[in-house]
């Protein structure tokens, strides 16, 4: 039992909010900062900070959505077709009449992607096909949707009315909207998952969906909320692409699952489910975006963005299964000297 | 405490008492062609403590789920206080007061014990948030009625079966369960671990709760239950008062025939050693195991669940990498995990688990036998389709294989006739030693004395075979050494003349029983 006194001892306040995985992203964008300042001092001007948080604000929205599908074994490559869709199609209702409002048009951004979460869920959940290939099918399909809706067109900023475009660009008490839409909804969801019983249920399903069923938990319908909730939330970050960048054509956001995907698992959320929290997905957004800006302020070749994203990935996992197998050898251990 | 059963009223039920908390009334329950449960009747009364008997395969498990609200009876009705309900799920059986311990506990490491204890009935403040603080000390409130020091905090992962299964028990006593069903509970657990479990199961027990205990060891059927409802293939066989009953007469019912008959054991003529094995070690699994199977030997390798057997097979296989030690087949040694190198060598080991390890349940018999002699199956680069055909017919005869054709996929056939094809998947190979992972574990009584058969006839024929099975009649019946493991040792061999049920027991439990 001396594990138990160890373990409690060590247990406080910081462990519970900011766990290892969030400390060393948080270590690692300080030293990303330090180094890249150090090279262009224009790096921490007041324009280049803003910039990246509002590069970020969607990838959060959207790494946010996705932790709570991938905390429950699952995941959503359509996230990103779908953020192309919703963009376009709140865009042209916008476009063809001024008088449209812009919380309408949120609604309705938000309605189109819970609609698409919905077919997802439904296919997951009640389906029982495995999610990466629904989704992977709803990613083309939503995606050609998108094209013939557009059908080569294109949305431009001019169309629209000012007051979306002022929720893109403009600022409350000088902080732009986009960071603070981002942090409140990463705040509220990590709250409910921590905090809810129903949000618990997303990690024991992930964690076992064998036990979670016998157990008595609403497997299907906690699923079917999860994929619900990444579709709303990717609906929102349409509608907030479509106000920061006015201009939008029909393969906006195209190839942004991957991206999302990564900032989760770079996050330490488990690919595998049941481990993670969604201010880790949203720091390893908040990494990612970071690595592309500074790599820019660095005028390194943008070829190695990609390289470094992947690394990254590939470096999370590492850890996460290194850890996973000394796990695995310590128990075995103690098992082995204690009895099972 | 009254004693429960000692009326005369029929399934042995107490007279004059309220209506049990439970029952099953004529519960009939088919899985595809095998019908798991036949007619099946039970009653569970407040304040007994129940024992479900009978061999593997005998209908146990299915209950239980029934029971849990997992299958749905096909015929037949579940009663709670007299009333027929129905469990859609089983959550509904949760809000009925019924609460299941499995076999494999069912954790959700991710989460800490608390949440374990609690999910989806968590202690709520305000706004209906989890109120944690609660929610601990509960926790403990409840491991300090069962006596125990364990973390409500602490993960999950890592615990020991033993306080996983504490764990259950704590989220049984915290619905206020009034029926806990317990499905081998003390399989995996030693000496002390199943006294603390039987001092809480008696407490429960005196407090008003029903308990239904299944358990293979039959001493503790007869330390801990009143009243022992006995089953076999499926059908309902006896309810009645465990006291006046012995051993013989509960394994008589479970096993429906004379011992003899479904261990035919020959007599063989022991040949040099085929199998041996010098302080194999696996770093935390198991430790210095040395053992040797002769020709015409059956040798079985017995202890608790957990004990390392059948990590010791996989190793020796060479499905599983061993830190140290030697293995020789015929003398010639074996490269550390390697099973193509140990085939060559003549090895042939049938899994524990053959739906998922033994058979492409998928596939046909007749590919699913040629699997492991591909390489003789060619004409050229090709595999023949008639040699393949050839050879399954040839080993579908040998093992009295009951089939319609030898292109029905393997998950048609019983679980007996499963198991012949992957004896035919091995013996194909024309092997030297066997090894065998529990070569009944959920099949018919009737295939279960055939398979017995053969492998006496095979020992007889000059094979090496070893045996794993946590079936101590079968243990006992067939073979000629007995090797006993206990937490990742060897701990005793005794000769067939000298093997008991207890002295098994004894040296694999460590304690005296």
């Amino acid at each position: 039992m001396s594990a138990v006194t160890a373990g409690r001892s060590s247990r406080g306040v910081v462990d519970l909010v900011f766990r290892a995985r969030e400390l060393s992203i948080v270590a690692a964008l300080a030293v990303l900062v330090a180094v890249t300042a150090g090279v262009n001092g224009n790096f921490l001007s007041g324009q280049g900070m803003k910039d990246i948080f509002l590069n970020a604000s969607i990838l959060v929205l959207l790494a946010v959505g996705q932790s709570v599908v991938v905390i429950t074994r699952n995941i959503d490559l359509s996230a990103g077709s779908v953020v192309g869709l919703v963009a376009f199609t709140t865009g042209d209702f916008l476009a063809a009449d001024h008088g449209r409002g812009v919380v309408f048009a949120v609604v309705l951004g938000v309605a189109i992607g819970a609609l698409c979460g919905l077919v997802n869920g439904l296919l997951v959940s009640f389906g029982r096909v495995p999610a990466l290939v629904v989704t992977l099918g709803t990613l083309y399909v939503i995606q050609g949707l998108d094209h013939l809706i557009a059908h080569g067109r294109q949305i431009n900023a001019v169309d629209l009315p000012p007051a979306l475009l002022a929720l893109g660009n403009g600022t409350v008490l000088g902080v732009p909207y986009l960071p603070v839409i981002a942090v409140v909804v990463m705040l509220a969801v990590g709250y409910y998952l921590r905090s809810y019983a129903s949000g618990r249920d997303f990690y024991a399903i992930g964690s076992s969906p064998e036990a979670a069923g016998l157990a008595g938990i609403p497997v299907r319908r906690r699923v079917m909320g999860a994929y619900l909730f990444s579709g709303a939330l990717a609906g929102l970050a349409g509608v907030l692409w479509l106000s920061r960048f006015g201009t939008v054509v029909a393969d906006a956001a195209n190839g942004w699952e991957l991206q999302v995907v990564s900032a989760v698992v770079v996050g330490g959320v488990a690919i595998t489910g049941g481990v993670g929290t969604v201010y880790g997905a949203a720091l390893g957004a908040l990494l990612l975006t970071t690595i592309t800006s500074a790599l820019v302020v660095l005028k390194v070749n943008p070829f190695w963005q990609q390289a470094i994203t992947g690394a990254l990935l590939l470096l999370a996992i590492s850890v996460d299964r290194l850890l996973a197998l000394r796990v695995a050898r310590v128990l075995r251990r103690r098992n082995a000297r204690h009895g099972s | 405490m009254s004693e429960p059963g000692r009326g005369e009223a029929p399934l042995g039920s107490p007279p004059e008492q309220a209506p049990p908390v439970l029952a099953l009334a004529g519960v009939s329950k088919a899985f595809g062609a095998v019908r798991a449960l036949r007619e099946v009747s039970l009653q569970l009364f407040a304040g007994e403590a129940h024992a479900l008997a009978g061999e593997n395969g005998a209908g146990k498990s299915t209950l239980v789920k029934t029971l849990a609200g997992v299958h749905r009876p096909d015929t037949g009705q579940v009663l709670l206080d007299g009333e027929p309900v129905e469990f859609h799920n089983p959550a509904d059986a949760q809000q009925a007061g019924v609460a299941v311990i499995y076999q494999e506990p069912t954790m959700f490491p991710d989460l800490s014990v608390a949440e374990n204890i609690f999910i989806g009935r968590q202690p709520r403040a305000a706004l209906r948030r989890i109120d944690r603080a609660t929610m601990h000390a509960r926790a403990t409130e409840l491991f300090t009625r069962l006596g125990v020091a364990l973390d409500p905090e602490q993960p999950a992962r890592g615990l020991s079966i033993a306080d996983q299964q504490l764990v259950e028990i704590a989220k049984a006593l915290s619905r206020d369960a009034r029926v806990l069903v317990m499905d081998e509970p003390t399989a995996a657990l030693s000496g002390n671990e199943v006294a603390r479990l039987f001092n809480v199961v008696k407490a429960l027990r005196e407090q008003g709760c029903a308990v239904l205990f299944i358990s293979h060891r039959l001493d503790e059927i007869f330390e801990l239950c009143q009243r022992v409802t006995t089953l076999r293939d499926g059908g309902w066989i006896a309810s009645e008062p465990v006291a006046g009953l012995t051993h013989d007469d509960l394994i008589r019912r479970m096993v429906g025939r004379d011992l003899d008959t479904l261990y035919p054991k020959q007599e063989t003529t022991v040949g040099e050693v085929a199998l041996r094995v010098g302080r194999l070690t696996r770093e935390g699994v198991f430790t210095d195991v040395s053992f040797e199977v002769r020709r015409g030997e059956i040798v079985a390798l017995a202890g608790l669940v957990g004990a390392g057997r059948s990590e010791v097979a996989r190793a020796i296989f060479g499905v599983d990498r061993w830190d140290a030690g030697t293995v020789e087949v015929n003398g010639r040694r074996l490269p550390a995990a390697s099973p193509t190198a140990a085939m060559a060598a003549g090895l042939a080991l049938v899994p524990e688990d053959r739906r998922q390890q033994g058979l492409v349940m998928d596939q046909s018999i007749e590919r699913n036998i040629g699997l492991t002699g591909l390489k003789t199956l060619r004409r050229g680069p090709v595999i023949s389709r008639a040699a393949e055909r050839d050879r399954a017919r040839d080993w579908a005869i040998r093992l009295q294989l009951k089939f319609n054709r030898l292109s029905d996929a393997v998950n048609v056939l019983s679980g007996g006739n499963q198991q012949k094809v992957v004896l035919g998947k091995w013996l194909s190979t024309r092997p030297e030693v066997l090894i065998i992972d529990e070569p009944t574990r959920g099949i018919d009584v009737g295939t279960k004395a055939e398979v017995h058969r053969l492998l006496s006839q095979l020992a007889a024929d000059g094979l090496a075979v070893l045996m794993i099975s946590s079936d101590l009649p079968e243990v006992l019946g067939m073979a000629d050494r007995v090797l006993v493991m206990q937490e990742g040792r060897l701990v005793a061999e005794i000769p067939r003349d000298r093997a008991t049920e207890e002295s098994v027991m004894t040296a694999a439990t460590g304690r005296a029983s």
